[in-house]
């Protein structure tokens, strides 16, 4: 464990000192661009067209993606490194009689007979439309590598009990069955008072999934993809507990709402579309605790890393390598964490709305 | 909302939505059913391996309570035959003491009896031997003195009144 950690921040900063060494390379070549952390962090904690490796400019070793756009003419697709690198919105894809830019990971249609993005003076796209963007972006790459992971290994578990029926678990299965008695029950039995059985594979599939996508997250090998630190990966995962939710909500659930038990009608007006508001406002908290632990972790990584670019002295590293180190060992904590309180509110939520009256 | 880190992209979400349905499906077939039905089929395996064990625990106990028994009543029993045995043997002796007493009681008596009746016949055969003897002593008096008859008389009564005295 101390060795992997160890091993780890040193591929954490060694990648670091890599990707910025590039770029001093090309400043000292003649753009005076001093070292900029902020827009270094957020794009990478962006999602990107490309799975940026090492390097910069045309010396960067990237993997390109598909992007598949659905523009004005219909559907394109093609590899992200028909860009040649570009993300400032002047190289022009042309494909099926649309012409594509991509400008800070985004990709966007020109207008007919527009050579490059203009924007107006509150920064809007004056020539440009966004086309339906269903391109295998890094978290979408990194989504299925999370599904091929989880397949194989549950798959592998579950072949475990399927061969050997009510056994001791052995092997893989004995370090999945702990978590998966934790979650039925920690989260699920201690939560959902009746029927959990129906809400275990969502809990389940929910817990491991974050998980990955967290630890995942933390390798840098994979560049450290941000996938649970997405907000749309996270708000697609409050969607699914919302729904759940809403689809099995018992009558009591919405008389508690509607008519709160114990407050005089006077109240009604306040209370009622406060507790409305809290249907939505639940899964909102869900969507952001995640985002924003997760994000949080990748930029101060980062961050920290950047200590030593911005004084531009490798001395720093005996400060930022130390405390690098200690935020990512922090890091594999919060994400089991954060997959735990995800789960556990989760089912929390469906506890209250499945549950009957009885008080 | 220019943000573009809390700006969700639609296409994103439709391949989280995707990936994240198939692997609902895909998981829950091949991976939390089985493990669910193994570990509740263990669970109640171990419980009821438990309850078995408990009740060969009672069963163990009953058993163990019953030879308690078992082992109580043969020693009553065996002290009551011991009483038993003991109080036959006193009542033999006893009886066996009284039958002696009495037969021995028996015996003197009849050895009394019989004494006396020897003494009796003792007696009489004396007497007769008496009678003999003063027949003869008187013959040889007679014998001598017929003289007188008045004294022989005398002397005659006066030995018959002797042995009728006797």
């Amino acid at each position: 464990m101390k060795f992997e950690t160890y091993f780890k921040s040193l591929i954490i900063t060694s990648l670091m000192v890599f990707a910025s060494l590039s770029t001093f390379a090309s400043e000292e070549k003649g753009e005076k661009e001093a070292f900029d952390p902020v827009e270094f962090a957020i794009h990478h904690v962006l999602d990107n067209h490309e799975i940026h490796v090492w390097g910069e400019g045309e010396d960067a070793f990237v993997i390109p993606l598909p992007v598949i756009v659905f523009g004005s003419e219909g559907m394109a697709v093609f590899l992200s490194s028909e860009f040649h690198h570009d993300d400032h919105g002047h190289h022009i894809v042309e494909k099926n009689g649309m012409q594509f830019v991509k400008n800070h990971d985004k990709i966007y249609e020109l207008n007919k007979g527009e050579h490059h993005l203009k924007y107006d003076k509150e920064g809007n796209l004056e020539n440009a439309t966004k086309p339906f963007d269903l391109s295998i972006t890094k978290n979408v790459a990194t989504l299925i590598l999370v599904a091929i992971i989880l397949i194989l290994v549950f798959r592998a578990v579950g072949k475990h009990y399927a061969r050997n029926g009510a056994v001791a678990p052995k092997g893989l299965a004995s370090w999945m069955e702990p978590l998966i008695l934790f979650i039925r029950d920690d989260i699920a039995k201690n939560n959902i008072k009746s029927g959990y059985e129906r809400f275990m594979p969502f809990l389940l599939t929910v817990f491991f999934f974050i998980l990955c996508g967290n630890i995942l997250g933390l390798i840098p090998v994979l560049t450290n993809p941000n996938l649970t630190g997405n907000i749309s990966v996270t708000m697609t995962l409050a969607l699914f507990m919302l729904v759940i939710q809403l689809i099995y909500s018992k009558s009591a659930f919405w008389k508690h709402i509607f008519m709160p038990p114990g407050v005089p009608v006077a109240l009604y007006p306040i209370l009622v579309p406060i507790e409305l508001a809290g249907i939505i406002i639940k899964p909102v908290a869900l969507l952001i605790r995640l985002f924003a632990n997760i994000t949080a972790g990748h930029i101060i990584v980062i961050s920290l890393v950047s200590i030593i670019f911005v004084n531009q002295s490798v001395g720093w590293a005996g400060l930022s390598v130390p405390m690098t180190l200690f935020i990512s060992v922090l890091e594999i904590l919060v994400a089991f964490l954060q997959a735990y309180i995800f789960t556990m509110l989760s089912a929390l939520f469906i506890g209250m709305a499945v549950e009957e009256a009885h008080h | 909302m220019n943000n573009p880190l809390v700006e969700p992209s639609l296409g994103l979400m439709i391949w989280t939505t995707l990936v994240f349905l198939v692997l609902l499906f895909l998981l829950t077939k091949f991976a939390w059913k089985p493990v669910l039905k193994a570990v509740k089929e263990r669970e109640s395996k171990i419980d009821d391996a438990l309850k078995a064990a408990e009740n060969a625990k009672l069963e163990m106990a009953k058993l163990k309570s019953q030879n308690e028994d078992m082992k109580q009543e043969a020693l009553a029993a065996r002290e009551a035959m011991m009483r038993e045995a003991k109080e036959t043997k006193d009542s033999i002796i006893a009886e066996a003491k009284n039958i002696a007493k009495s037969e021995s009681e028996k015996i003197i008596s009849s050895a009394r009896e019989e004494i006396k009746a020897e003494k009796n016949a003792a007696m009489s055969e004396i007497k007769n031997q008496v009678a003999i003897l003063s027949i003869e002593i008187a013959e040889k008096i007679v014998k001598e003195k017929l003289g007188a008859d008045e004294k022989q008389k005398a002397l005659v009564d006066n030995i018959i009144e002797e042995v009728n005295l006797n």
